[in-house]
């Protein structure tokens, strides 16, 4: 099954042979089959739940294979622990940085190596932490706090660190996942720089976009098994999301052009204070139409969790006024909006959208206990709800045993599913989409857009707000820039370019937009 | 505490699944206290005595004939109810250490006016009684939660002082030489009318109503719980607050709701235990208040699981006596029994909700096309995502 590797003289950097790996009730890896050859960028493309970490995890020594066996360099390797696999070479970029925030670069970066002695050279530290930064063009100050750092910034002494301890060959768990797009290419320019520095890179996505845009080849995982080796410049995006997948998926958004109403969801004006009295919301205004999606791009936290809870209910403004089908609810609670036609698929499944304890049916509850049909009289139709749940399920191929079933069991999908049921089938006049597919697999994303597609075309105004670009660019009708808690751009879907997005989403203005085009 | 709440809360289950589910958490429970005995076993043969004649003893106290078995009841009554009082402050996210002193508020009001004799009939005294003493315990327990919903003042802090404050108050109120309805010397309120006593169940036993009253309770705490908007409202609040909001309810007012409903339990069970078995409120510490919180947490604060770890508690109370009388055994050492069954109901609970969850995640993911091969390098549930602002 494994395509062997192009012949050269060396060893292939990694060798996985017939993987096993079960757990109680369950079999992970099923039958593994890795070679990443030395020098190069190998994807390891996979849905969430694939056995792609539990594979990553028994390389790097935390989890023994039950079958199978693994060379590093063509040397048969048994790890016990992880600090056998960084003896071996390796190296683990995590994808949620295991970094002390109150350290600098260099601190953080020699942790777990700091040598045998007492006193530690700090400067002789620093300086080699420095020189590895200028050979690979990982241009962090070594004395920075990391705290104070952006985010790919922190990435880069993650990856600082993995090379200081020797690491050949690392392992980039979901690199990109905390990135802004202009980190995410600044980060594929330091992978290729990377590759000409010898070093062999395992880049673990479930994104095929990056496949395409980082990796030489790609090793999909289906279930457990290898399903595939392929190079990436001889094989097409629509071939991997099938083996990922294990049927055709399609890949392009079914979007027919829009026939936009009238504004349904109206915000005039709307300022909030933020956490240290800056200002989280500046002046936003915006009106969302009846049949139109409306997407709002932007880097995390620039007023987009204050922008989505004024919307919502949940906060109040200081200043501005909601407006909802011409009423205005700027003073009125979730429930009341709620009420009035306006649904809301939370950013937060686990800490807002579900009560992960309660059943299908109790969540399908929530937000709804207090109207009819759902209870009268202050006493909850358990029955009813739960005849309602399982029909809701069909309808929207929620998976999960019976209708009892705790919430927390259900895979992220499904969990999202549960939740546009229960806010559609309230048939809304708008719908607050907010991070709808976060943390999803390439199966239930196309679910989830073609709802929302749905949606609009059943003359609802969506308002999505997604810090994928991507699937900014895929859904919306229109597209709003929130930057600095303003709207600092206002575009119909096609008259603007991935790049403009991104330099506005960075802070830069329309008018240096304009100015960089001369 | 939430966290012994069971990974299901299917409060939607009809009722044979719920039975069956029900099934390992009481065999469980069981196996609990068979650990237990035969560590308080150790115990005792360490102290220099023998074990076998001590549980003999301890057994035909709980359950060797109609008195013991009266007697198992006559002590599970009041803590049922301060069991009850535990779990609904527990589902609604709250630790009510308070309990003792909402019962002893409850035991003081039902004791003052039951002892007020201007010849009301019994069918108007009792009601009254028993609604003055509940009422005390409501208040008692209504100050915290409306601390909590308007301060946040915690309530584990705010409910031990009051714990304090209620000791202080009877002493003051029973110390009174001026005050006809109470007895200095006797350290206790006059004895109460006839009229305002809970009735005898069976003669020649001290069982009374008490129980029937708990377990009535209990049926309507369920109701409550699982049947009702505001059960399901408190349950919410309990597991998630950032849901709760998202649903629009008020988090102040449920909590402020749930700790009302839990000091009117607790102080009827104080009522309870002054009406049908003192017959006046004697100003001692019995530390039931305290004893309930363990039966709340063995009954995993359900309301049926609390009538069963209420009467399980009963029935230690009611043989240690014996115990003591017979083997010659101090009673002192059923509060060692006491530990060691919480210690290990809550040890098996932990071991039984982490292999719920397992089973029940896998059986999840087989049934899904998207998952078949469950990636168990990850936690069962997806990890809570990073903090992040959206």
């Amino acid at each position: 099954m494994p395509d062997t590797p192009s012949v050269t003289s060396q060893p292939n950097a990694i060798e996985m042979r017939g993987i096993v790996k079960r757990f109680p009730g369950v079999i992970a890896n099923n039958g593994i089959q890795l070679s990443v050859a030395r020098g190069e960028i190998h994807g390891l493309l996979g849905e969430n739940g694939a056995g792609k970490s539990t594979l990553m995890n028994i390389l790097f020594g935390l989890y023994h294979p039950d079958e199978g066996e693994i060379l590093v360099n063509g040397q048969r390797v048994q790890f016990h622990n992880a600090r056998d696999a960084v003896l071996a070479g390796l190296a683990m970029v995590h994808q949620h940085f295991m970094l002390i925030p109150r350290f600098t670069v260099t601190e953080n970066v020699i942790l777990g190596s700091e040598g045998a002695g007492v006193v530690l050279d700090r400067k002789e530290a620093g300086k080699r932490v420095a020189d590895i930064g200028a050979q690979y063009g990982l241009n962090v100050d070594p004395d920075a706090i990391v705290g104070t750092l952006p985010v790919g910034m922190q990435q880069r002494v993650e990856i600082l660190r993995a090379l200081y301890q020797g690491g050949k060959t690392l392992i980039l768990d979901e690199p990109t996942a905390l990135l802004t797009p202009q980190e995410v290419e600044e980060l594929y320019a330091v992978l290729d720089r990377l590759r000409a520095g010898g070093s062999t890179i395992i880049f673990i996505t479930h994104k095929l976009r990056e496949i395409a845009a980082a990796t030489d080849r790609v090793t999909v995982i289906h279930r457990g098994k290898t399903v595939g080796t392929r190079d990436t410049a001889q094989t097409t995006a629509a071939e991997l999301a099938e083996l990922m997948v294990g049927r055709k998926v399609s890949l392009q958004v079914d979007r027919p052009p829009a026939h936009p109403g009238e504004p349904v969801l109206v915000a005039r004006d709307l300022r909030v204070t933020g956490a240290q009295g800056k200002a989280a919301l500046d002046g936003v205004d915006f009106a969302l139409r009846r049949g139109e999606i409306l997407g709002i791009c932007g880097v995390e936290g620039n007023g987009q969790a204050e922008l989505i809870e004024v919307l919502a209910g949940l906060r109040h403004p200081d200043a501005g006024a909601v407006l909802f089908k011409g009423n205005d609810v700027t003073t009125q609670g979730p429930n009341a909006r709620r009420e009035m036609g306006l649904s809301y698929i939370p950013e937060d499944r686990h800490g807002r959208g579900l009560v992960l304890p309660f059943s299908l049916t109790e969540n399908l509850l929530l937000g709804n206990a207090d109207v009819s049909p759902f209870s009268s009289g202050g006493r909850i139709d358990y029955p009813g709800t739960r005849e309602l749940t399982d029909r809701l399920m069909r309808e929207f191929d929620v998976r999960a045993p019976t209708p009892e079933t705790p919430a927390g069991s259900l895979s992220g999908g499904n969990q999202q599913k549960l939740i546009i049921a229960r806010e559609l089938h309230r048939e809304p006049d708008a719908l607050l989409a907010i991070q709808p597919t976060r943390g999803l697999d390439v199966g239930a994303i196309e679910f989830v857009h073609k709802q929302l597609v749905a949606e609009r075309d059943k003359g609802r105004g969506v308002l999505l707000l997604s810090f994928d670009l991507d699937e900014i660019l895929d859904l919306s009708d229109r597209i709003l820039v929130l930057c600095g808690g303003r709207i600092v751009g206002d575009f119909a879907n096609g008259e603007v370019s991935r790049t403009e997005l991104g330099l506005l989403m960075g802070g830069r203005t329309l008018d240096e937009l304009a100015g960089a085009a001369d | 505490m939430s966290s012994q709440a069971p990974p299901t809360d299917a409060g939607a289950a009809t009722a044979w699944q719920r039975l069956l589910a029900g099934l390992p958490t009481l065999l469980s429970s069981l196996l609990a206290v068979a650990i237990a005995l035969a560590a308080g076993g150790v115990v005792i043969a360490l102290s220099g005595d023998n074990p076998i004649p001590a549980y003999q003893a301890l057994f035909e106290g709980a359950f060797g004939g109609q008195r013991a078995i009266a007697e198992t009841l006559v002590m599970a009554a009041p803590l049922i109810l301060g069991g009850l009082a535990f779990a609904v402050a527990a589902r609604a996210g709250l630790f009510n250490i308070g309990i003792e002193g909402q019962m002893v508020m409850g035991g003081l009001a039902a004791g003052l006016t039951a002892a007020v004799d201007v010849g009301l009939p019994a069918f108007v005294h009792l009601p009254l009684a028993l609604i003055v003493g509940t009422i005390a315990g409501g208040i008692w327990g209504f100050i915290p939660g409306i601390l909590k919903a308007k301060t946040g003042a915690h309530e584990v802090i705010t409910t031990i002082m009051l714990n304090y404050l209620a000791y202080r108050i009877i002493t003051v109120v029973i110390g009174r030489e001026d005050l006809p309805l109470v007895n200095p010397a006797l350290q206790a309120t006059q004895p109460a009318l006839e009229a305002a006593e809970l009735p005898r169940l069976l003669e020649g036993t001290r069982l009374h109503a008490g129980i029937m009253i708990a377990i009535l309770a209990a049926v309507v705490i369920w109701y409550m719980l699982y049947r009702t908007v505001f059960g399901y409202k408190l349950r919410t609040v309990g597991l998630s607050a950032g849901a709760a909001a998202y649903a629009g309810f008020s988090w102040g007012r449920t909590i402020a709701v749930a700790m009302l409903i839990s000091g009117l339990l607790a102080g009827l069970g104080g009522t309870v235990d002054t009406l049908g078995l003192q017959g006046r409120f004697y100003n001692v510490a019995i530390g039931l208040g305290f004893t309930s919180i363990a039966v709340g947490l063995v009954g995993r604060n359900q309301p049926f699981g609390v009538v069963l770890s209420g009467l399980l508690f009963g029935a230690l109370a009611a043989g240690a006596t014996k115990m003591q009388n017979t083997a010659g055994i101090s009673r002192d050492i059923v509060y060692v029994l006491l530990g060691f069954v919480i210690f290990s109901v809550s040890a098996l609970a932990a071991v039984q909700q982490f292999r719920s969850a397992r089973r029940q995640a896998a059986r999840a993911r087989s049934m899904t096309r998207d998952r078949a091969a469950d990636d168990a390098g990850e936690p069962l549930v997806e990890p809570p995502a990073p903090p992040r602002t959206i």
